[in-house]
């Protein structure tokens, strides 16, 4: 009747599990309970629930991002604590069975539902802002995309509270992920949440390759749109080519664990080798769909707060478009030590190499955008100098684990640990922080508290060095990755100063969130205009919080920097003197397509690991109806009338200007 | 505060280098090779790096924007001289780096023989559940994480795997390789001392993972036939049914040997003629 | 419009990329064809996949065995066939003929639907004979690419079916002539993965 699931998939003879779990649970009851009570339903599902407006969307992705980043932490200090109390004999708290889960959870949270939400939020915010269009290319798939991936992170939690997760490491190599080495649900939650969220993040780079393609502001061509489009159309395309591949990748896996198809078991012809070059077949460009918006937060950082215009900006266009091609021609330096052969381990060493320089162009390209500036210190400056020192220090290391040789002693060690945190800490994270302060103030129309934003990136940096720092040594003295427990005490100081970096780190955390609430709490205090940075792209033109419908007139850019122009006074002298009358404008509507099509598929996908297949049927044909009747669906829009616009307009807009 | 934490790797690695059992503490020509990599790719990058970072807070600091002896240049976006110049130092690094990459991935090719006049030791490595088993097929015996070898001897490795995948390693003597069932790899290594080094696996697989350690012995000569006899002398035989015996799977077993092993035992369990559960029987 | 705004827009002498938003028929074209290709992607590494293992055949039946080619023969036409007959529907559908229309996609589905017969009965054939997916590496391979295709015909068919109810209730609005011009591009992109599938598969079966 219920598949596989039984009481016993209830952990209730792990306290620490049950203790977790019984705390998350009666947070979200609490919450539940408190929107109930205040009547907030209503507003929330008008608003929020089923909006289909890029910066609600944007907003929802970054609140699920923050959530989650608590989740992947608190895997995070258990390892830390874990491996300093583990030296010589000593077993720890945490039995490998369990350690195993939380490595794997560790990082498959981190990557997916941390650093791509986190990316994802900045993206939908601000790409249709700052091309100076009204929406995405297509609203309601932008809120499916959300809620797809919300329906992954609803999955990989649960894991925590009934059955187990995965304990595979985050990519689930086989023969270890296959069903004889992996009987239990782990890694079926592991790949239905993922393959679920998947679609979420296809559909979302479809989207936004097509509204930067093809929804831009008259006048902006291609050469005039800000850099973070240019990084965000150079992630979205390798979202594109990349997701489909992990799709197929994890289908073939879960035909052999399933159907007892033989894609990768070690018998009946299977192989184990053709899984690992797939998965980094994906697995390296999304280290750079992750990596290259916040290339591009830093590009609007760096300008905005110098006052000069990005330096070389064709160069950072065409490192940008090199980096997204040759993300494809780099993956096999995930595997050098699978014995490849010299010819094929030195070409994509070569090749891996090749990558470094156009990034390499792009820090020098920021260098020399503060040279001549006039640098004001606010948040995101501080988050973008800790990036430029930070992330050279983990390029290094990446170029020194390029070279085959190298990486033969240095493969899987904390070495490697401490390399990809350096990139993706220093690169992603601070890019994500930054991105954050930065554009808070236009979404809220309030500042966040500056005081404690600096409080949290020093947190973030000591801490970061503090973690990791040690790890690189670690690794050079022999230390591998995934241990739960290791023999050689000389290591376990290094250990405890990790420990130290990560508390400290955990402080940032808190801390943001403090600043957040302050900043609330102040918001009336802290109000700002459109423009409070006086910056230099067009999100920077129109209100704090822009209106439903971004832009009442779509403004006619004749350059880069387009808002820069307006403000010198450059540009098309009719336009200002005449600007073109106001009309009345459609705007989409609220659509629950999204949120509904989520609720089936976590039905489907949780029905799958436990193979209770009338609730598969079920939940399927749940998505079958929804999507029926959005087949039907004619009053898609909102008309707002003139009047309304001209109203709105005469409150915000003093001289041409917004306030 | 933020050039402090830089300077900091300084001593450290210098730190490291002393604190004997890493790869910055090779005792073979493999690792002494890789270590040189390792040192002279790290200066040169250093020679940019260091720059840069100094750099940026040179100019972040005297850009600032209360600092009123600093030019502001509002508008100035390009220049062509220093656009050849920030495409063309990556690429010289790169270049330079590239060749050693290229070289080194041919010198250090894991199958890629030793050169001494000593002839090498044949050792075939199975990696199992979570244990490393070790045959010699010419001397006919078989040992349980422990490896013996004459110091100064060249080894050449055949690694294989009756389970999932793991990954050969002895930090202080060099290269790892992964072990794959179905398929085998091959290794070189030389010790050229004697001494005890430790060795693990690097590929995550499972439970009984991070007790899957052995020690690599290198001896004197007579210490290593000293060892080989004394196996023989012991009588445990390893053949198909005790080898699926010891496959089951368990956490941290001591060292063993094994008096004799049965002819092509390595190469039937590569073919999967021997299988060790939990995979199923094979159709042939 | 003011008269800066009409010589911005006035189309001839502006590149495209100039003109400001796309009109909507391109904007959703041009995001289906972007699907389209990330479904290709898909297709490519069942593709590389069943590169890497068709001689795996652990002692089982290889292709060439199990093969029969004028069964493919047939579906092919049947598929090409089904091509065309879609392209006559769009036409119709430009046209704003409705019985043209339900008569092509009729045929459409006729063609598809035999398709899916023909490969259905290959299917359970081979099973019954054991040389279903679970004999070897090839089989496995061999299902997961050629089934894959077989549900997308089979989504094809059902999203067919669609379009014919949506044109019979809501008539030819843009809304529903964007999505029969997606369909048809969908479509037409199954038959030219099939091409692959049967040249590889089918023509390469050793």
């Amino acid at each position: 009747m219920l598949g596989k699931l039984t009481w016993a998939a209830i952990p209730f003879d792990q306290p620490i599990v049950m203790i977790a779990s019984g705390t998350v649970g009666a947070v979200i009851f609490a919450l539940l309970a408190l929107v109930t009570v205040k009547g907030w339903w209503p507003y929330l599902w008008r608003e929020w629930i089923t909006s289909v407006d890029h910066k609600r969307i944007g907003v929802m992705y970054m609140i699920l991002a923050l959530v989650m980043l608590v989740r992947g932490f608190s895997d995070a200090m258990m390892m830390r604590s874990q491996l300093a109390l583990a030296a010589g004999g000593a077993a720890g708290y945490l039995p490998p069975e369990h350690y195993n889960q939380i490595f794997s959870a560790h990082g498959t949270i981190m990557i997916f539902f941390v650093a791509m939400p986190f990316v994802a939020a900045l993206m939908n915010f601000a790409v249709p802002l700052q091309l100076g269009v009204r929406d995405v290319a297509f609203p309601v798939l932008n809120s499916l995309s959300f809620w797809l991936t919300a329906a992954g992170v609803l999955l990989v939690n649960l894991s925590l509270f009934v059955g187990e997760f995965a304990r595979t490491g985050w990519l689930a190599y086989p023969p270890l992920s296959e069903i004889a080495y992996s009987p239990g649900v782990g890694v079926d939650y592991y790949l239905w949440s993922l393959q679920i969220s998947g679609i979420g993040t296809l559909l979302s780079g479809i989207n936004l390759t097509t509204t930067i393609l093809k929804l831009r502001a008259p006048g902006m061509g291609y050469s005039r749109m800000p850099v973070f489009c240019w990084t965000a159309l150079a992630a979205n395309l390798l979202i594109v080519a990349a997701f489909p591949v992990l799709t197929a990748t994890f289908a073939m896996l879960l035909l052999d664990r399933y159907c007892d198809f033989h894609f990768f078991t070690t018998n009946l012809g299977g192989n184990p080798m053709m899984y690992i070059n797939l998965i980094w077949l994906w697995g390296h460009p999304e280290v750079y769909i992750l990596v290259l918006p916040a290339f591009g937060v830093f590009s609007e950082v760096v300008a905005t707060f110098s006052g000069k215009p990005l330096f070389g900006y064709r160069s950072m266009v065409l490192a940008t478009m090199v980096i997204c091609v040759l993300s494809f021609m780099v993956w096999l330096h995930h595997f050098f030590t699978m014995g490849a052969g010299a010819d094929v381990n030195g070409f994509f060493g070569v090749m891996t190499m090749i990558i470094a320089v156009p990034t390499g162009v792009k820090i020098f390209n920021w260098l020399f955008t503060l040279y001549g500036g006039r640098i004001r210190f606010t948040v995101p400056i501080y988050w973008a100098l800790g990036f430029m020192v930070t992330f050279v220090i983990g390029g290094m290391t990446g170029v020194l684990l390029a070279i085959p040789p190298a990486d033969f002693v240095l493969h899987n060690s904390l070495f490697l640990i401490a390399h990809f945190h350096n990139t993706i800490i220093g690169g992603v994270v601070f890019g994500v922080m930054a991105g954050y302060n930065y554009w808070f103030p236009k979404a809220f129309g309030f500042t966040l508290n500056e005081r404690l934003g600096k409080a949290v990136f020093w947190c973030w940096f000591v801490g970061f060095y503090a973690a990791f720092m040690p790890l690189y040594a670690l690794g050079l003295m022999g230390a591998t990755r995934r241990m739960q427990h290791y023999s050689d005490v000389h290591w376990q100081p290094y250990m405890l100063v990790a420990l130290g970096g990560a508390c400290l780190i955990l402080l940032g955390i808190v801390l943001t969130v403090v600043q957040l609430v302050v900043s609330i709490r102040a918001r009336h205090v802290n109000r700002v205009g459109a423009d409070p940075w006086n910056a230099r792209t067009l999100e920077w033109s129109i209100p704090s919080p822009p209106p439903a419908w971004n832009f009442a007139r779509l403004p006619v850019v004749e350059g880069t920097d387009a808002f820069w122009a307006m403000k010198q006074g450059v540009g098309v002298p009719a336009q200002r003197a005449e600007p073109e009358p106001l009309a009345a404008l459609h705007v989409p509507r609220g659509n629950p397509t999204g949120v509904m099509t989520a609720f089936f598929a976590v039905i489907t996908g949780f029905a799958l690991i436990w193979h209770i297949w009338w609730m598969v049927a079920f939940g399927l044909l749940g998505v079958l109806a929804v999507a029926l009747k959005q087949a039907w669906r004619t009053d898609t829009e909102i008309a707002v009338p003139v009047e309304e616009i001209a109203a709105y307009e005469r409150r915000h807009v003093r001289h041409g200007a917004s306030v | 505060m933020r050039f402090a934490q830089q300077l900091m790797l300084v001593p450290l690695t210098l730190a490291l280098a002393s604190c004997g059992g890493g790869v910055l503490d090779p005792r073979g020509p493999v690792g002494r090779a890789e270590r040189l990599i390792l040192i002279d790719a790290t200066a040169i990058m250093l020679a940019v790096v260091i720059p840069v970072i100094l750099l940026t807070l040179a100019f972040a600091w005297w850009f600032r924007a209360g600092n009123r002896h600093a030019r502001y240049l509002p508008n100035w976006e390009y220049s062509g001289r220093i656009e050849m110049l920030v495409w063309s130092i990556p690429l010289l690094v790169i270049l330079f780096l590239g060749g050693i990459a290229w070289e080194g991935s041919h010198e250090l090719d894991p199958p890629k023989p030793l050169i001494s006049s000593t002839p090498p030791l044949e050792i075939q490595v199975v990696s199992l559940d979570w244990q490393w088993l070790f045959i010699y097929p010419t001397q006919g015996i078989a040992s349980i994480n422990k490896v013996v070898v004459p110091a100064g001897t060249p080894v050449h490795f055949r690694l294989t795997s009756a389970s999932v995948m793991n990954s050969f390693f002895v930090p202080q003597l060099g290269s790892q390789i992964y072990t794959m069932a179905g398929m085998t790899t091959q290794l070189h290594l030389l010790a050229d001392h004697e001494g005890t080094f430790q060795g693990i696996s690097a590929q995550f697989s499972g439970d009984g993972f991070s007790d899957m350690k052995f020690d690599f012995v290198a001896t004197s000569a007579g210490e290593f036939e000293d060892w080989v006899a004394a196996s023989r002398a012991q009588g445990r035989v390893l053949d198909e049914a005790s080898f699926v015996e010891l496959a089951r799977p368990v956490h941290a077993r001591g060292p063993a040997t094994f008096a004799q092993v049965s002819r092509g035992l390595f190469d039937h369990i590569v073919s999967g003629h021997i299988v060790a559960d939990p995979v199923p029987q094979l159709s042939h | 419009m003011n008269a800066v705004n009409q010589a911005l827009t006035r189309t001839e002498e502006i590149p495209l990329s100039f003109r400001g938003p796309a009109p909507t028929r391109s904007v959703a074209g041009f995001g289906f064809w972007l699907f389209l290709l990330s479904d290709i992607v898909i297709f490519g590494a069942l593709f590389a996949a069943y590169a890497v293992l068709s001689g795996e055949t652990a002692g089982g039946p290889t292709g060439a065995e199990l093969f029969d080619k004028r069964h493919v023969f047939i579906e092919t036409a049947c598929l090409l066939a089904s091509s065309v007959t879609c392209g006559f529907a769009l036409l119709s559908a430009q046209r704003t003929e409705k019985l043209a229309t339900y008569f092509w996609l009729a045929a459409t589905f006729a063609l598809g639907a035999l398709f899916l017969a023909l490969e259905t009965s290959e299917f359970s054939t081979m099973l019954a004979a054991g040389a279903g997916p679970s004999r070897s590496a090839f089989l496995s391979s061999f299902f997961a690419l050629v089934g894959t295709h077989g549900l997308h015909v089979s989504m094809g068919l059902a999203w067919l079916v669609l379009m014919a109810l949506q044109i019979a209730t809501l008539g030819f609005q843009p809304m529903v002539s964007r999505r029969l011009f997606c369909f048809a591009l969908f479509w037409h992109a199954l038959d030219i993965v099939w091409v692959g599938v049967f040249t590889i598969v089918y023509l390469g079966a050793h």
